[in-house]
Order: C-alpha cells, then structure tokens, then sequence
C-alpha cells in the first residue's frame, strides 16, 4: 500500500484532524492508534494537507515496460454496420497533435466488411497508416472476434497509445483489450496531452464530477482512453492523401464466438430525455400545441430532443415521461436551451447540472435567469423562427 | 440449479464530492452512502431470472466493511446470499484492478453460470468494470443488455448498440452488463429485513488471504496500471451573460456555434 501511517507522530489532535479530513471516511483513530479502512480512495488528501509527518506516500517501484518498444498513437476506428462513428474522426485529429509532440505516426485501426469507403475517409483526414482487417465475418460486431483481432493487431504492431470512442461498442471494447493486455484503461477523459516519455497525459472528472483528476499509465503499454463524442473537435481533411492503407491477412483462429446474432433492428428515436445529450425544453411562453412543430424544428435542427416543464405536461401538450424537474425527470446534457420557462425550483432542480443553460424568456426578471449560463431576454415568437432559419443557412454553406 | 451472481457496489448519497477553495481539501458531503442505483436495476434483472428458472442468486461487493450495508439490502430485496471483499491491499485500485479482484472473488465463491452488471456506478461512472471482469474471467459478455430470457442452456438477449437492437444468444457461462431504465428495482421486503436481521448466516467476508492469487502486486494500488498523478478543480462555468437588445436570435445562433452545438 502506497500510504504510510507514521504512529509515532499521531496524537490524540492531529489523528481526529486526519479522521475529518478524509472525505471517504477511510481514516480512524482509536485508542491512540490511526488507522486507514478499505474505503480509502487514495486521493491523498490526508498526505498533502494533513498535519505533516503523520501519512506519507510511498511510490511503487514497478518494474515497467521497455516504452521504446512501443510507437504509434493508434485510433479505433468504431464501424456500426458500415458507417465509421463521427468520434472516430475528433479522436484523429487529436492523435495527430498528440503523435506529432512525440514524433510518432497516427494508425487507425479498421475492422469490417466492404471496408474500401472507409479506409479513403480515415486516410483523408490525416492518418499514416490505415490496419484493415477486412472480411465478410466481421461485419457484424461480435465482441470476441473483435477482441481477438484488435488483440491481434496489437501484438503485431505494438502501438504506444490507443484512442476509441466512448461509444456503446467502444465501451464494451476496449475494456475488453486492456484487460487482456493487463494496461491501464482511463474512461471518458475530456482532455489528452503528451508527455516527452510518451506517457499519455488523461484528464476526466472523478468522484463524481465536480473534481478532475489526471490520470497516466506509467509502467505498461498500450495504454487506453475512451473518449465520448464531441468532446474534442473534428479536424480539417488533409489536401494531399500521404498515408497508406495495410491490408491485413484474416486468420482462421479468431472465428471463435460463444454468441449468435439472430437479428438485428435499427434503432427507434430515443425518447429518454434523460439520455440525451442535447434538449430544447419549453415551458407556459408557448402558447398553443401547434406551436411545438417549430419547437421540434429546432431541437432536430441541434440534434436534440423536446422537454417541458411541469404546466405543458398539466395542459396536455406532453406526456410526463417529458418533463423535467422535481416530479419528472432529471436531465444533465450538455446543452439545455429552455424556452418561455420561468424557472421555478421546481423546474431547475432537475435541470442545474447541464452543461450549458441558454435560457430564452422574455420577463427579465425571470428566475431562469439566475440558473442560465446565457440569459436571452425577449420573446421566443421572435427569436426561434430566426434562429432555425440562421442555423439552415449555416448548414447549406 | 441456475447459479446468478450480481456484482454492487455502495456509493455516495449525493455524487458531490466538492473542493473546498480555501483549504483545497474535498468536502464529503455527509449525504449517508447508498447503493448505486444502476446496480439496483441489474438485482432486479437477477432476481427475476433467479425466480422463473428456480435459480439462486450471490451478491458480491467490494469495499469497506460499510458496504455490507448494501449487501444486506439486496438480500431484503430477495438475494440468498452476500459476499463482501474488504482488505486493505484492494485499496485504491483501478478498473483493472477492481476488475480483477472481482474475479478472483467469484472464483472464491465458485460454480455460476450467469455474471451480472449494472451499466455503471455513480461515483466512478467509468462503465467497464464488467467487460475486463468478464475478460478475466474468460467468459463472454454483452454490454447494454436490455432484456434476457433463459433457453436450452443458453441466454437469449436484447441489448443496445450505438444505432442498433440486437437480439442474440450466448452461451453459458457469460456475463451481462445492463442497460439504464431497463426496470423498475423492487424494493427491499420489511418481512425479509425482521427475517434476515443483520444477515450475518448468508453474508461471507473474503480478505486477501481468501483469494486464490497470492500476488499483492495484482491488486489495490499495485494492480493498478493506471495512477492518479493530481486531483484539481474543473474550471468554472464562465460568469452568466445577459442580452436584452438587438438581434437576439443572432446572439443566440452565435452562443450555439461558440459552444458547438452547430
């Protein structure tokens, strides 16, 4: 265990100090004795702000992988049925910045079937060498196939570090690989950096969000991020196609499932407010239910999903399983724009955690405003028609 | 006799756990611990199955000698038995680490034919704990599962990818992590709790010395293959602006594009 209890400096003061100190209620003292429980976090709290000389942090001496070894900052190139995953891409880009800090080359890692399209579209936007392990089987993503030959490519080729998007397949994935491989494995990280010795600098919100944490993998190799969609931007295409495509040999031995697929269904647009990433919510400034269609315009338009507050639900003009709020549901995306609602607690307690509140209202004194990260003060009659009209224009160009 | 074990775990009250911007030390939130809500849907999801194929059903936990609180609730909610893997050495470890421990926790346990997850916690909210236990295990998994029926010896199972349902089945012995509102989680029997009490006859405690691994370096801290190098505060949500005049729908589609949401 990293954390050394030094008995002989704890007294009866600075060991009730060390017990409140500790936010996970890992730290006891009893008897004249400390003692550190199983709910220890190690956050080392206790070590840089404790009374000094009472805990200190011993570093493992492990034995670590030969980095040299390994060369490449490889993006998983997440294919549902034939479509490469848009993460794919904003993960590219981010490799190439990462890669070029330490002089390595970016690979993408294409599982599939019919894959050519694909191997273009990922080689457009930049990437040296394009692994492809193209075949009629692969097609349908079977995580033990899938495994087996990320494994396998992994074996082969030894890259240093592997970027996949936090997607439903991703997710599943790459836990899967790094387990196998016995490497570190950091979820959701909303920033990357590079170190000069090649150790992937992960950054993501721990303990529950209000705190980041960096995270790195010091002593093995490859090491794994997931990365959620659209949390770093997609690049430009290159002009001039330089990298190359490696089509690799398919190997009988990896076509060993324990799961048949007996269909397959394209999925029904989600309703789970809760869910989404992106919400329009309306409240009582909307008048009539005719006026939803230009409220449903504009969500689709963000790629988002209609919510309401508690009185449109009272009125007929929504079921409650859209409602936001105390008696309906909490949502947390990371953009909420609410329309013609006053904000009452009610309301805003179920929706202050969202990342980013536009809130359009046309009562500047309205409590909206209080909670909003933006405050739109007018009429959303006005204001909505324009807006969906600016936003079709912006992507006709 | 259908063997199911589901793996919970007790987590914050509230998923606040604050900076205090003076002292620059976490605040815990004095919210009491509770267990993780997604985990209550993969109980549910067990004990269904553990009834309609005359099954029984293991919960299995890690963490503080605290968490057999939890323990305790899924055996109110109908589980037959608890198992809490508590020792100083499984502190601080990571997904690997965790995952790994898990697995050496249900090798203790023994014979099963069905793993359960829930789709993850809300303190860790990492999602992935149970692939690398099921890789550890050396079983197969399905991830976002959202419904399971037991037939022929194998597992027919509805689950979610990116744009897709899938219906597929999977051979036994496997593991499952579940979908988010797959359910709606029992709740604990009052007549199980005067029942069962403190459970101390279904709840076993495994230390490090009970697990089959004798390595200190797989577990904890030292199994860990990823390290916390610093822990800060996000940056703040810029200061709230205000616009009462001119084009407003140009404001509007402007903060939409600074922000990326077009």
């Amino acid at each position: 265990m990293g954390l050394i209890i030094h008995q002989e400096n704890i007294n009866e003061e600075n060991g009730r100090r060390l017990e409140e100190l500790c936010p996970f209620s890992a730290i006891s003292y009893e008897n004249g004795k400390l003692e550190i429980s199983a709910a220890c976090r190690l956050c080392r709290m206790c070590v840089n702000k404790g009374p000094a000389g009472c805990i200190t942090f011993e570093e493992e001496v492990k034995d670590s992988v030969d980095k040299s070894q390994y060369k490449g900052i490889c993006v998983y190139a997440d294919c549902d049925h034939g479509t490469i995953h848009k993460a794919t891409y904003e993960l590219i880009g981010k490799a190439r910045e990462l890669a070029s800090a330490i002089n390595h080359p970016v690979y993408a890692l294409l599982i599939g079937n019919d894959t050519k399209e694909n191997v273009k579209e990922l080689l457009s936007y930049g990437v040296d060498r394009v692994f492809v392990y193209d075949d009629e089987r692969l097609s349908d993503f079977d995580m033990e196939i899938y495994a087996n030959v990320f494994s396998s490519f992994i074996e082969e080729y030894k890259p240093s570090s592997i970027l996949v998007g936090a997607t439903n397949v991703g997710r599943s994935l790459a836990p899967r690989v790094a387990a196998r491989f016995r490497t570190g494995l950091t979820a959701d990280c909303t920033r990357l950096e590079m170190k000069e010795n090649t150790d992937l600098v992960q950054i993501r919100p721990a303990f529950g969000g209000n705190i980041m944490a960096q995270i790195i993998t010091p002593d093995s190799r490859p090491q794994f991020a997931t990365v959620r969609y659209k949390i770093f931007d997609a690049p430009e295409k290159v002009k001039e196609i330089k990298g190359e495509a490696v089509y690799k040999e398919i190997r009988e031995e990896w076509f060993t499932s324990h799961v048949q697929i007996l269909d397959i269904k394209e999925k029904p647009r989600e309703t789970d407010i809760s869910e989404a990433e992106v919400i329009v919510a309306v409240g009582r400034g909307l008048k009539s239910k005719d006026d939803l269609k230009m409220v449903e315009e504009l969500a689709e338009l963000l790629h988002g999903t209609v919510a309401c507050s508690r009185p449109m639900v009272e009125n007929g003009f929504f079921d409650s399983r859209h409602q936001i709020g105390l008696s309906g549901k909490t949502v947390k995306p990371k953009l909420i724009l609410t329309l013609g609602i006053s904000g009452a607690i009610q309301f805003t307690s179920g929706m202050k955690s969202s990342d980013c509140i536009i809130a359009v209202n046309s009562d500047p004194h309205a409590q909206i405003f209080d909670t909003a990260n933006y405050g739109i003060v007018g009429d959303l009659y006005e204001i909505v028609p324009k807006l969906i009209q600016r936003i079709k224009e912006n992507e006709n160009v | 006799m259908f063997k199911i074990i589901v793996c919970i775990k007790q987590v914050p009250g509230t998923t606040h756990v604050n900076i205090d911007p003076v002292t620059g030390t976490l605040i815990r939130d004095g919210v009491a611990a509770k267990m993780n809500p997604y985990d209550l849907e993969a109980l549910e999801l067990g004990l269904t199955l553990a009834k309609d194929n005359e099954g029984t059903l293991t919960v299995l936990s890690m963490g503080p000698d605290g968490a057999l609180s939890v323990i305790r609730e899924a055996i109110y909610m109908g589980a037959q038995e608890g198992v809490l893997l508590s020792d100083r050495k499984f502190g601080g470890a990571d997904v690997l680490a965790t995952s790994y421990t898990l697995s050496e926790g249900i090798k203790a346990i023994g014979d099963h034919d069905l793993i359960i997850t829930g789709k993850q916690t809300t303190d860790g909210d990492t999602a992935q704990v149970g692939s690398e236990l099921a890789e550890h295990l050396g079983i197969p998994h399905l991830a976002n599962v959202r419904s399971v029926k037991v037939h022929d010896g194998k597992l027919n199972c509805v689950y979610s990818l990116d744009q897709k349902t899938v219906t597929a089945d999977i051979d036994l012995p496997c593991l499952i992590c579940t979908d988010s509102g797959i359910n709606t989680p029992r709740l604990p029997s009052y007549r199980r709790k005067l029942e069962y009490g403190d459970a101390k006859e279904q709840i076993r405690i495994f230390h490090f010395t009970d697990m089959e691994d004798q390595d200190e370096s797989h577990y904890g801290l030292k199994g860990s293959a990823t390290k916390v190098e610093k822990i800060f505060e996000p940056e703040k949500k810029a200061e709230k602006q205000m616009y009462t005049e001119g084009d407003l729908s140009e404001k509007t589609y402007e903060i939409l594009k600074e922000n990326k949401f077009i």
